[in-house]
């Protein structure tokens, strides 16, 4: 399942059970209804070294999860990972020890960042014990259902056999 | 006077949430509090009403870096309320299990959240860049131990395979094959891994602990055993509440853990080892010993030596199970409820996991009680900071909090489990 994944691999990371924690696993199953097959759509705790075993091999990474940087809740933040290193801190609800920044950065310390890693966090406003997400957060995993089922569709468009 | 604080708002590389405060009075450590804020998450109260074969997927759920020992815990605590007791293939394929989680757990221990600090490194990203290979190896080695967890749980985390009396499904002996081949790697790996970890520097420091873990006649401890220490306790699990008490401190969300005689005691691998040095495999004894340890090793800085030779054990351990494996049928022996009370006691990564469950006739959970491993370690880090800080005091600031950070990831503490989070305070009036 993780080695040679030519296709795109969307992870969402969250608990569901944590309110809007479970923003990124909400968005999973969404994309999954939209995309039964040609996408590999993982749903992840967080643990950062499930997620580098997650992505290994795969050339095309979307990873969704919920964040507290400060915005309004619902607000959400697009970051290219290959492109400048993921603020630290603003994944810290975890209770990991080594958690979605960490395994991004420690990827790129081994040289083992797919080729394309983009992160979607989604603002969260509340953590506690619950499985209903914020209206707001609601209406931003939505969103970013819709924003990555346009990113799977123009990476579709592209030749599949370059590794980029 | 001149008085100093060290405070650590959040501890990092530890699983969950917590702070550390050391006071200093003059040249006197006048309060150690290891801080435990993670809210209490009240598993003993929910447990109740529920129906006994539901205890070991809802205790999974206490952590999940170490979800088995709370299901082998659970487990054992209910077969012996209701008089079932476990041989052959299936007991050998709850050790196989265990050592899943001992190489996972450990691995990351090792490698991600310990080695940094003997390295110097802030965290394992920046020691990655100057040591690319001893992190892949760590990295695949946690994976050799999620495959056996993996293989036989159904799934890596909160596994859903373990049930009273048994598994749900067995392995066939073929489904062992590749992963016979990762492991004879992650046993190399586990090797080289005890070889490197006994090149790190250590500090010199040593107390007179009450070391505490299970012992069998047979084999290094997993799911069985007495509870033993060095100063004489040995009891049968069932005992454990005349002689262990929990008390709430106003600073902590854990309860903490003492020996109602003694105070104070150490669970976890330092202390597994010390009790059973004699049990561990030929090839794990003679990496302790080319690693420069005796039988009996008193630092809690060397754990980490000792957890590589865990995983040495683990491996060659699982490799024995998997080669005289029979796939037991039925994969679980049928168990019925009576009014009872039960005890369970294993070895979890961090040490002893203890459950208590009373049921009634339809075997509904009436009362329940667990402490897992760091609650019970509590009361130790704060005497051995207390210690270890006193004869430091000369230390600039910064490498004394950077070693008080050390010493308290000596535990592996998973303050997740024992809520019951980390942050450090050193405070200097």
């Amino acid at each position: 399942m993780t080695a040679a994944q030519p296709g795109i691999v969307v992870i969402g990371v969250g608990n569901e059970y944590r309110s809007d924690d479970g923003a990124g696993i909400a968005v999973a199953r969404r994309l999954r209804a939209l995309f039964p097959t040609g996408v590999t759509i993982l749903e992840e705790s967080g643990e950062g070294t499930g997620l580098m075993q997650a992505w290994q091999g795969a050339a095309w990474v979307m990873l969704v999860d919920a964040v507290r940087s400060g915005a309004s809740p619902g607000t959400i933040h697009r970051l290219d990972a290959r492109a400048a290193p993921l603020p630290m801190g603003f994944f810290h609800y975890s209770t990991h020890a080594f958690s979605v920044a960490e395994a991004v950065e420690l990827a790129r310390s081994l040289d083992e960042l797919p080729a394309h890693l983009v992160v979607y966090g989604i603002e969260g406003a509340n953590f506690a014990a619950g499985i209903d997400l914020s209206p707001a957060v609601e209406q931003a995993v939505e969103a970013v259902v819709e924003r990555l089922a346009e990113e799977v569709r123009l990476r579709d468009l592209q030749p599949p056999t370059k590794q980029v | 006077m001149k008085s100093r604080t060290i405070k650590v708002d959040y501890l990092a590389r530890v699983e969950g949430e917590g702070a550390l405060l050391v006071k200093i009075k003059g040249d006197q450590v006048t309060d150690v509090k290891l801080k435990i804020f993670e809210p209490p998450r009240f598993f003993e109260a929910f447990l109740r009403g529920r129906k006994f074969h539901e205890a070991p997927d809802i205790t999974a759920r206490i952590c999940g870096i170490c979800p088995i020992a709370y299901q082998m815990s659970a487990c054992h605590a209910l077969e012996d309320a209701c008089g079932i007791k476990i041989t052959g293939p299936i007991r050998d394929l709850r050790r196989l299990i265990y050592c899943g989680e001992w190489i996972e757990s450990h691995a990351l221990h090792v490698y991600l959240l310990h080695a940094p600090d003997f390295l110097g490194y802030e965290d394992a990203i920046r020691m990655a860049k100057d040591h690319p290979d001893e992190v892949k190896r760590g990295l695949r080695l946690k994976k050799a131990g999620n495959e056996i967890v993996r293989l036989l749980g159904g799934r890596e985390i909160h596994p859903i395979n373990v049930r009273v009396g048994g598994f749900y499904k067995a392995p066939v002996k073929r489904d062992f094959s590749a992963l016979a081949e990762d492991l004879k790697w992650a046993r190399d790996a586990a090797l080289a891994t005890v070889r490197w970890v006994a090149t790190f520097a250590f500090p010199d420091f040593d107390r007179d602990y009450e070391f505490v873990a299970l012992r069998h006649p047979d084999e290094y401890p997993f799911n069985e055993g007495r509870l033993v220490s060095n100063k004489g306790l040995d009891i049968a699990v069932r005992e454990y509440d005349q002689y262990f008490v929990e008390d709430h401190v106003a600073h902590s969300n854990a309860l903490q853990s003492r020996l109602t005689e003694r105070n104070s005691y150490f669970v976890g691998p330092l202390a597994r080892y010390n009790l059973n040095f004699d049990k561990l495999s030929p090839m794990a004894q003679e990496a302790a010993r080319s690693a420069g340890l005796g039988p009996v090793c008193r630092n809690p800085f060397q754990s980490i030596i000792v957890r590589s030779v865990e995983m040495v054990y683990a491996c060659d351990e699982a490799l024995r199970i998997i080669e005289h494996y029979e796939m037991p049928d039925p994969p679980a022996v049928n168990v019925e409820p009576r009014v009872s009370t039960g005890y369970g006691c294993t070895e979890a990564p961090r040490g002893i996991c203890y459950h208590r469950y009373r049921i009634d006739d339809r075997g509904i959970i009436v009362d329940c009680k667990i402490v897992p491993p760091t609650s019970q370690n509590q009361k130790t880090i704060e005497s051995d900071l207390r210690q270890f800080v006193q004869t430091r005091l000369a230390l600039p600031k910064d490498k004394l909090q950077w070693q008080c950070e050390q010493a308290v990831r000596n535990y592996d503490p998973c303050i997740s489990c024992a809520t019951h989070f980390l942050k450090l305070h050193i405070e200097s009036q």
